[in-house]
């Protein structure tokens, strides 16, 4: 564990850019510093490896003040990953991620072997190893940067707005990596952000700081979204909060119906019988086709040709409540199509029953704060 | 007897041997400046409010005619080459530590911060990352530096017979044999060439890292800015 025992840093112009801070950073598990810039956010990474040291204060690794070993063996016992990656760019790929290691005096074979490995664990092609930094894409150069870090097995990981500098696409992608990584890995990540979305995506535990580097909240990004300490973290953390924290909420307990969902060449009867305005219509392989209007069908069965769009579909078990109420609201009939993963339609919701599903799973976060309260 | 390349005897060299002779009082300066505007240049990038005066006295020193050295420096060096390299050298820091400085902070920020981060201490992150990534700029100043040192050699001529090829200048006037000069003009321009070359060649060699085909990134079209006005004289 890091533990950050109120630490400030003053600089001898008097700038407080860190004041009196102190976090417990939990074990195996991601822990995001966000805030406007000039929160003092990168400083206060840069204190847990030293680059910059604290006027006041200590920190604590595994209970040991960080200042009673040496600065460069500390360091090489913290991965570090910055913006734009910081590649060696007169290294090959191979080189740059086996950099710790050869210090660490790994020998020349053992460092390249064990830096292929960590090529394939960050998803790259294992034949741009003996390629350079400039022959890259900005996506790629992060994976190498990520692998770098990575390469000596450090328990620690501190990573500074790793992910600014690429595009949304590319950002999602890693983000996604990331967690996949630390999933199999479980390091201890310090992810420093100043964009509040990736902290909730990636953080177990999020420090939203405001300028002048004070702590403004640290919660887990569900409480954070629920109940923000103050103005300042309520405006940072957006207009749409409420939306985003449907994102914690599972769509799993959405009753789904089926009474809508027809196939595509189903009797006359049988569509009579659906009680809705709008029917799904479903393909012979189960899968959606679109939505037909149950009044304006022509026979009384459905022609395939004539059919609305059905818009995204969601999967119930892997998706949360957002992404379901998008679909509701993507949808042109409002009612959000469920499918398994193999694409098979599972049923349909409307808007009326995820509100209802929204509204439980605030009751049922609110119970759960007050016997944490309690 | 009025050769191309028939040497009047009291130049003491043969074509070949004036070549070898140019080459070693135009070479060993730039490499003296070298050594020394290295630690110069480090010194400046460490103390950043060094590096304009330090600029300032190359430029100074750049100025003074090398007539001048020659007098001063005559009294401890005698007429030896010695007295022609020791300007030369001096003069070749005007070229070589602006290169070097600005090749070393060239570096981008985030490489820094992330050599650092790593556990280089500043020796390691000066000799393995600062200066490889300054090559090509450091190159290009040497660049710079020898053309104009293979020019000036012929200065030498000044102090008696320390000139090298320049010395076939003074002998053309003595000998009234213009064909001297010619040779001496297309002799150094060739051997300037030829260093440039292989100096080029050395540059694509340690940096295999380089976009090819393009100077998209790092300053392959700095010898512009370098040549401070009026190299040769």
């Amino acid at each position: 564990m890091i533990r950050i025992d109120s630490v400030t840093k003053r600089y001898p112009d008097g700038t407080v850019a860190v004041d009196r801070l102190s976090l417990e950073i939990p074990d195996r598990s991601i822990t995001v510093l966000v805030g406007p810039s000039g929160c003092g956010k990168t400083t206060t990474l840069r204190m847990i490896n030293r680059m910059v040291e604290p006027t006041e204060g200590t920190i604590l690794l595994d209970g040991e003040d960080i200042q009673r070993q040496p600065v460069t063996t500390l360091r090489r016992s913290m991965g570090y990953v910055i913006q734009n990656a910081g590649l060696f760019q007169h290294r090959t790929i191979v080189d740059n991620i086996a950099t710790v290691p050869r210090m660490l005096g790994w020998g020349k074979q053992r460092a390249r072997e064990r830096a292929v490995e960590l090529m394939e664990r960050v998803g790259l092609d294992t034949s741009l190893a003996k390629r350079y930094p400039y022959q890259l894409s900005g996506g790629q150069q992060q994976r190498v940067g990520v692998a770098r870090a990575l390469a000596a097995d450090p328990p620690v990981l501190l990573m500074d707005e790793p992910f600014s500098a690429v595009d949304p696409v590319v950002r999602k992608g890693l983000q996604e990596e990331l967690l996949r990584i630390q999933g199999e890995l479980g390091k201890t990540i310090v992810f420093v952000t100043h964009d509040i979305d990736e902290a909730v995506t990636l953080g177990t535990m999020v420090a939203v700081l405001r300028e002048g580097g004070r702590l403004a909240q640290y919660a887990p990004p569900a409480e954070l979204l629920s109940t923000p300490a103050d103005g300042f973290v309520e405006d940072f953390l957006g207009a749409d909060r409420g939306i985003r924290r449907l994102s914690f909420f599972p769509a799993a307990p959405l009753e789904l119906s089926t009474d809508a969902v027809v196939p595509a060449d189903a009797p006359a009867e049988r569509i009579a019988a659906v009680g809705s305005p709008y029917l799904l219509v479903t393909g012979p392989d189960g899968r959606p086709l679109g939505w037909a209007e149950r009044d304006r069908l022509t026979d009384g069965t459905v022609d395939t040709g004539r059919l609305l769009p059905y818009g995204r579909p969601f999967v119930p078990g892997a998706d949360s409540l957002r992404v379901a109420l998008d679909c509701a609201v993507l949808s042109p009939t409002g009612w959000a199509v469920a499918v398994d993963a193999d694409g098979r339609v599972t049923g349909v919701v409307s808007q009326r029953t995820i509100g209802e599903a929204i509204r439980a799973a605030h009751s049922a976060g609110r119970a759960e704060d007050e016997k944490v309260a309690g | 007897m009025s050769g191309f390349f028939d040497i009047p005897s009291d130049l003491q060299h043969s074509w070949a041997g004036l070549i070898g002779l140019h080459i070693r009082e135009a070479l060993l300066p730039v490499a003296a400046g070298l050594l020394l505007a290295l630690p110069l240049a480090q010194v400046c990038g460490r103390f950043r409010w060094l590096y304009p005066p330090v600029l300032g006295v190359t430029t100074v020193l750049y100025a003074i005619p090398s007539l001048a050295f020659f007098v001063v420096l005559i009294d401890y060096t005698g007429q030896t080459e010695l007295t022609v390299m020791i300007p030369l050298a001096l003069y070749s820091l005007v070229v070589l530590v602006p290169a070097i400085v600005d090749g070393v902070r060239s570096v981008p920020d985030e490489t820094l911060a992330a050599a650092t981060a790593m556990g280089f201490g500043p020796v390691r992150r000066y000799l393995q990352v600062q200066l490889p990534i300054a090559a090509p700029a450091i190159i290009a100043g040497l660049r710079v530096a020898t053309a104009s040192s293979i020019s000036l050699v012929s200065v030498g001529a000044l102090i008696g017979n320390q000139g090298a090829l320049g010395n076939l200048l003074a002998a053309a006037q003595k000998y009234d044999r213009p064909e001297l000069a010619v040779n001496s003009v297309l002799t150094m321009a060739a051997l300037a060439v030829l260093c440039d070359a292989l100096l080029v060649l050395l540059r694509v060699w340690l940096t295999p890292w380089m976009p090819r085909g393009g100077s998209r990134r790092k300053p392959a079209t700095r010898r512009e800015e370098l040549t401070p006005e009026g190299a040769v004289r």
